[in-house]
């Protein structure tokens, strides 16, 4: 492993580094080929498959009424998950760090079981309380809102986990000092807690929707996925390769990737943005 | 203004444990009671046929495939990130994470383009006698794709926190690149890697999206346990996909049981 055939031509001049150079040489040809082989290549056909018949093609492929419900969807039910999510994150996160009760450690690792359990169980586990025939008489399964519960559920680490561990970590003299010069509780979380959390909040927002959009076994039994009225995109794609419409699954798979991307790339540079300018 | 703020407490607290109860807790509780609904002897009926157990041999048979294969590259990933210098390392720092931003449906169908019958590969490969989609080896490569990213997260924050002062110091003995990283680098990245191991595993066991699309979900034969679990669901035997999902949220518990343990190891160092 630590002497390559043929990593000496890379090698450094220095005699004694170039066994270590060498075992890295491979070391990243071996990764570089697995990466090839299991992301990379198929990624490359996806986007090539998607624009094999122009761009004209891969328009009409998104622009069709079916395709441009599913999406419609899909981005809509996220935003309002990921606004849900938000609140209802940051106002666990707040409790798991700054409330005392008995159990507090318990709820704590619930919080991880929606990345633990697989999806489809969890889209099993809202039919079980929300399907028909509900115990509690909420039937929500079918209709537009299981969307956005089953999105919930698989989402719902994702701002606690961002902001709990800058929560511990923030200095409680500054909330001190701002209540001692009469600052109400809601003034001091505006004006010290909230930007403190921004750019935590915003980077489980982004992690959160990047999943929202792509999410297929919660919803795919919950929602019924009925096309037009509770289709989420990746219903759609699958839908499309079972009939055999690769182009078209491909097409609709492409705008889904580049939305996760550039959601992704946009609040990353926010969040460095607002680290830098925040404090 | 005391009364006040412990309103604002109860409120919250209040606010959050009931969003949790009404979204994970009471949904949990009740795949208990409709599984059980028709005597425990049913519920172990429904997922003890042949088909069944089947679909859980195949699953458990891909993870162990899949999670050995991507530790050994996440660990050597991290290493490569963290330990050495090279052009493209940004990319693949970028790339390695690419995995959390697709849809595991894309996942799946992106594999089918390269390795399907009528793919890039498949073609070829089918005529060398191996089929790669609709069979165990696409679903393998399914469950890798989504898996990859864990282990290699996991063990690169600590190798950037034990500084490799002491792997100088072993080759500055003489010890070898092998000898250098078990002896020194692995002890010392273990936790990390069982970290890593353990999120795999979870990931690789519960995968349903990308194994779906690639595996043509033949009954009894490319048939995991999440694609047997929404079968018996759409067949109308609620009895069975209860039970089967009962079975999956036990190991996910025990997932996040083993979780906190090492995380707890991982702390005090």
């Amino acid at each position: 492993m630590s002497v390559a055939p043929g990593a000496r031509a890379e090698a450094s001049p220095r005699p004694v580094a170039w066994p270590r150079l060498g075992g890295a040489a491979l070391g990243r040809g071996l990764v570089t080929a697995y990466l090839s082989i299991v992301v990379l290549i198929p990624l490359a056909a996806l986007v090539s498959k998607s624009s094999s018949d122009g761009l004209g093609a891969f328009w009409h492929d998104v622009t069709t009424p079916q395709a441009i419900a599913a999406l419609k969807l899909t981005l809509i039910a996220s935003l309002i998950v990921v606004a849900i999510n938000v609140v209802a994150g940051t106002a666990i996160a707040w409790v798991l760090v700054r409330d005392r009760f008995p159990g507090k450690q318990l709820v704590n690792s619930v919080i991880d079981l929606p990345f633990a359990l697989p999806t489809i169980v969890a889209g099993i586990t809202l039919l079980a309380l929300y399907g028909t025939n509900s115990p509690v008489g909420i039937t929500v399964a079918f209709t537009r809102a299981s969307v956005v519960l089953a999105l919930l559920f698989v989402t719902l680490p994702f701002v606690v986990r961002a902001v709990q561990p800058v929560l511990l970590e923030l200095d409680q003299e500054m909330e001190e000092a701002a209540a001692s010069l009469g600052a109400g509780p809601l003034t001091t979380f505006r004006r010290i807690i909230l930007p403190n959390l921004t750019p935590a909040i915003l980077a489980g927002a982004a992690l959160a929707f990047a999943r929202a959009i792509g999410e297929y076994g919660s919803v795919v039994l919950f929602t019924g996925a009925l096309p037009f009225k509770t289709e989420v995109a990746s219903v759609f794609i699958f839908g499309q390769i079972e009939t055999g419409n690769t182009n078209g699954a491909a097409a609709v798979s492409v705008t889904l990737l580049g939305i996760a991307l550039l959601v992704l790339l946009v609040i990353g540079r926010l969040t460095r943005w607002s680290l830098r300018h925040g404090r | 203004m005391v009364v006040r703020r412990n309103a604002g407490r109860w409120g919250l607290r209040a606010f959050a444990l009931g969003y949790l109860a009404m979204l994970l807790l009471v949904p949990l509780g009740m795949i208990f009671y409709r599984a059980f609904e028709h005597g425990f002897g049913a519920a172990w009926d429904a997922v003890t046929t042949a088909d069944a157990l089947h679909a859980f041999y195949l699953t458990v048979l891909i993870a162990a495939i899949a999670v050995p294969v991507n530790t050994i590259f996440g660990v050597g990933c991290a290493l490569l990130l963290v330990r050495s210098n090279f052009r493209g390392k940004a990319l693949l720092n970028a790339v390695i994470d690419l995995p959390f931003a697709i849809s595991p449906v894309v996942i799946g169908l992106s594999l089918i383009l390269v390795y399907g019958r009528f793919g890039w590969f498949g073609g070829w490969l089918f005529d060398q006698g191996i089929q790669v989609i609709f069979s165990v080896p696409g679903m393998v490569l399914a469950t890798m794709f989504v898996s990859l990213p864990f282990v290699a997260r996991e063990v690169v924050p600590v190798l950037h926190e034990i500084g490799d002062e002491q792997e100088q110091a072993a080759r500055t003995l003489g010890a070898n690149w092998w000898q250098t990283f078990r002896r020194i680098t692995l002890p010392a990245i273990r936790w990390g890697v069982a970290y890593g191991v353990v999120l795999s595993t979870a990931r690789a066991l519960g995968e349903f999206g990308a194994v779906a699309v690639v595996s043509g979900r033949i009954t009894g034969q490319t048939q995991t346990a999440t694609i047997w679990i929404s079968q018996a669901f759409s067949k109308f035997d609620t009895t069975g996909a209860y039970t089967g999902s009962i079975v999956l949220a036990l190991i996910a518990v025990t997932t996040l049981l083993a979780m906190n343990i090492f995380k707890r190891k991982e702390a005090p160092r």
